[in-house]
C-alpha cells in the first residue's frame, strides 16, 4: 500500500524535477552558462500566474499562460542584461568568465526573489489547479491535478525531444551543443542560437514554475532550494546530457518521496544531498556526464 | 615582491589608529554594528584566499564558519570548558571541514566543486535541525558564557583580531607559497608542469581558509551569545560574504574587509527601504560585476595608474 503511495507520488513530483532541471541542462549543453537565478524566475512565473488568476480574476488559463509567458521574459531578460554583458565583457579574462557568470546570476536570483517578496509578501502561494478533484489509483487516492502535472510535464518533455531531434532548427542548437565553432563554420550566428536556447529556457522554466505552484506551492522561500535541487539534478545526471537529467530527476525524486513517507518528512532531502556528495567524490562527471 | 606592500599599510595603519579612537566619540549601536562588519570582513578575506587566490569556487562559507561555531558552541553549552578551548577545538573542526571540501577540490573544478560546497552548507544544516537536542535547532543554540559585555572591549577585540588576521592572510598570499597557489588556480596543468606541488598547496589554502572562518565563527558565537542558522549557516549568509569579497575586489585580501563594512553600513543606511535594502545592495553588487569587475579595490589602484 505505502509502496504504491510512493510510486505514485514520487512519479509526478519527479516528472516536475525533471521538466524544472531540462531547460538548466539545455543551457549549460548549448551556452556553457550555469544559470544561478533558476530558482527565481520559476518562483516569479509561478507568482505571476497566482496574481493573475487570484488577486486580478484573470481565470486559471489565462493565469497560467501569463505565468509561463512571464519566465520566458524573465529568462531573456537575464540574458541580456546579465550574462551577454558578462560574456562580452573585455574587463574580465576568458578563464574568470564562468565564474562572473555564476556571481552574477546569482546576485539577479536574489535581486528577482527580493522584488517578489516586496510586491506580493514573502507568504506561500498556491496557484489555483487547472483540474480539480481526486481520482483513485489502484487504491491510491491522487489529487487529478498531480496526474495533470505529470502529464504536461511529459508532454512538454516529449515536445523538447522532437523539436532537438526532428526538426533543423532543434538539430542546430544540438550542433551547437557539440561544437559551437563548427556551427558558425556552417553559417549559423552562433548569438541567435544562444538568444532562442535562452527563450525555450525560459517557458521551460515557466510551465515548471506554474506547475509547481499549482502542486506544491510557492513563495519567495522556495528559490534557494529550486535553485540547488535543479543544480544537483544535473550534475547527478551530468551536465549537458539530457537523458542523464531525466534518470536523475526521477532517482531524487523517489529517494525524497519515500524518505519523506518511510522516514520523516524532516529528513526529505538528506538522502538525495547524502548520494550527491557520493557520485561527486567516485564519478564526478555525473551520471552520463560527458567529461 | 615585498612581503607586505609599503604603500597599502601607510593607507590602512592610520585608517586602523582611527578605526581604534572610535569607541571615543560614536554611539554603542555604531560600535556593535562595527564589530559584527569586522569579524564579517574575517570571513570575507578568508573566503578570498580560497575563490580569489586558488581559483575555488567556493559557495559554502558558511560550511567553515558554521563549524566553528556550533564547534566552540555546543562544547560551552553543554560541558561549560572554558571559551579559549572551546574556541581553539571549534576551530579544529572547522580545518576538518576544509580538509574534507579540500579532497573532491582536487579532483573536481568549477561547477561541479561549486555544487559541493553548496549541497555541505544544505547537509549541515540539515544535520543542526536534525540534532536539535544537541544543536538547538532552529531556534538556535545558546552559550552560558561571552567573551565580555563591554561594548568597547568587544570592538577592539574584533578591531585587533581582523587587523591580524588581514596581515597573516596578506603576508601568505604575497608569499612564494601564495604566488604558487594563485598560479594553481589559473592553470593547475602548467602549474604542475613547473613542478610545484599544486595538491599540498591547494590543501594548505583549504586549511587556512577554514582555520579563519572557524575562528571567526566561534567569536561572534561568543560575541552575541547565541548561534543560529539563520545568522550563521544559511546559504543566504554565505551569499553575503561572497558579495562582501566580490566587491571590495577579488584578489586583494583587504578587499574582502572594506566590501564587509560596506556592506554593513550599506544595509544601515538603506534600513528606511525596507525589504528592497537587500534589493539595491544586491543591484549594486551586480552592477560592480559587470562595469567594474576588479571590485572597489581595483578601481582605486585603476585612478592611482591613470
Amino acid at each position: 500500500m505505502i509502496a504504491l503511495q510512493i510510486l505514485v507520488d514520487g512519479f509526478a513530483i519527479s516528472a516536475l524535477y525533471a521538466l524544472g532541471a531540462m531547460g538548466f541542462t539545455l543551457i549549460f549543453g548549448v551556452s556553457g552558462v550555469l544559470n544561478l537565478s533558476h530558482g527565481a524566475l520559476m518562483v516569479m512565473a509561478a507568482v505571476a500566474a497566482w496574481a493573475a488568476s487570484a488577486e486580478y480574476g484573470m481565470g486559471p488559463y489565462a493565469g497560467a499562460a501569463l505565468g509561463a509567458l512571464c519566465g520566458l521574459a524573465a529568462a531573456l531578460v537575464t540574458y541580456f542584461a546579465v550574462v551577454a554583458p558578462i560574456e562580452r565583457s573585455r574587463a574580465i579574462p576568458g578563464s574568470e568568465k564562468e565564474i562572473f557568470v555564476l556571481t552574477g546570476t546569482l546576485l539577479w536570483g536574489i535581486m528577482i526573489q527580493q522584488l517578489v517578496a516586496y510586491f506580493f509578501t514573502d507568504n506561500p502561494k498556491t496557484v489555483r489547479p487547472l483540474i480539480e478533484g481526486v481520482i483513485e489509483i489502484a487504491g491510491v487516492r491522487t489529487p487529478k491535478n498531480q496526474l495533470f502535472t505529470a502529464a504536461v510535464c511529459w508532454a512538454v518533455i516529449a515536445l523538447l525531444w522532437l523539436f532537438v531531434n526532428r526538426t533543423r532548427a532543434g538539430k542546430v542548437l544540438l550542433a551547437a551543443s557539440m561544437n559551437p565553432r563548427g556551427v558558425t563554420l556552417l553559417g549559423h550566428d552562433l548569438g541567435r542560437v544562444h538568444v532562442a536556447v535562452w527563450a525555450i529556457y525560459g517557458g521551460l522554466a515557466g510551465i515548471a514554475g506554474v506547475l509547481l505552484g499549482m502542486f506544491l506551492g510557492v513563495s519567495s522561500y522556495s528559490v534557494g532550494p529550486l535553485t540547488a535541487s535543479a543544480f544537483s539534478i544535473v550534475v547527478l545526471g551530468g551536465l549537458g546530457s539530457v537523458t542523464g537529467s531525466l534518470i536523475a530527476a526521477y532517482v531524487v525524486g523517489y529517494l525524497e518521496t519515500a524518505t519523506a513517507y518511510l522516514i520523516s518528512p524532516a529528513y526529505r532531502v538528506i538522502p538525495a544531498l547524502l548520494l550527491l556528495v557520493a557520485v561527486m567524490y567516485l564519478r564526478p562527471q555525473g551520471l552520463l556526464g560527458r567529461r | 615582491m615585498t612581503l607586505l606592500p609599503v604603500r597599502g599599510l601607510a593607507i590602512a595603519l592610520p585608517i586602523l589608529v582611527a578605526a581604534a579612537l572610535l569607541p571615543l566619540g560614536v554611539s554603542g549601536y555604531i560600535l556593535g554594528l562595527l564589530t559584527i562588519a569586522y569579524y564579517f570582513a574575517v570571513f570575507a578575506m578568508a573566503w578570498d584566499l580560497l575563490f580569489g587566490f586558488a581559483g575555488e569556487v567556493n559557495f559554502g562559507p558558511t560550511f567553515l564558519i558554521g563549524l566553528g561555531a556550533y564547534g566552540a558552541g555546543i562544547l560551552n553549552s553543554r560541558y561549560e570548558l572554558p571559551i579559549p578551548w572551546c574556541l581553539a577545538a571549534g576551530t579544529a573542526l572547522a580545518v576538518v571541514g576544509g580538509l574534507a571540501l579540500a579532497v573532491p577540490a582536487l579532483k573536481v573544478r568549477g561547477p561541479y566543486f561549486g555544487l559541493i560546497t553548496l549541497v555541505a552548507v544544505l547537509l549541515l544544516q540539515n544535520m543542526i535541525v536534525v540534532f536539535a537536542d544537541v544543536t538547538g535547532g532552529e531556534i538556535g543554540l545558546t552559550v552560558p558564557d561571552v567573551i565580555t559585555i563591554d561594548t568597547n572591549t568587544n570592538y577592539w577585540l574584533a578591531l585587533g583580531f581582523m587587523a591580524v588576521s588581514g596581515v597573516i592572510l596578506t603576508v601568505i598570499s604575497r608569499s612564494p607559497a601564495g604566488l604558487i597557489l594563485q598560479a594553481a588556480g589559473q592553470d593547475p596543468v602548467v602549474a604542475g608542469a613547473l613542478g610545484f606541488n599544486v595538491a599540498k598547496h591547494k590543501i594548505a589554502a583549504f586549511a587556512v581558509s577554514a582555520a579563519f572562518s572557524g575562528l571567526a565563527g566561534g567569536l561572534v558565537v561568543f560575541y552575541m551569545g547565541t548561534a543560529s542558522v539563520g545568522t550563521l549557516i544559511d546559504t543566504a549568509v554565505g551569499v553575503q560574504v561572497i558579495i562582501a569579497a566580490v566587491l571590495g575586489g577579488r584578489r586583494t585580501i583587504v578587499g574582502g574587509a572594506l566590501g564587509a563594512v560596506f556592506l554593513i553600513a550599506a544595509g544601515e543606511l538603506l534600513r528606511p527601504l525596507g525589504a528592497l535594502s537587500t534589493f539595491v545592495v544586491s543591484a549594486v553588487a551586480l552592477v560592480v560585476i559587470l562595469f567594474v569587475p576588479t571590485g572597489l579595490l581595483g578601481l582605486a589602484s585603476l585612478r592611482r595608474a591613470q
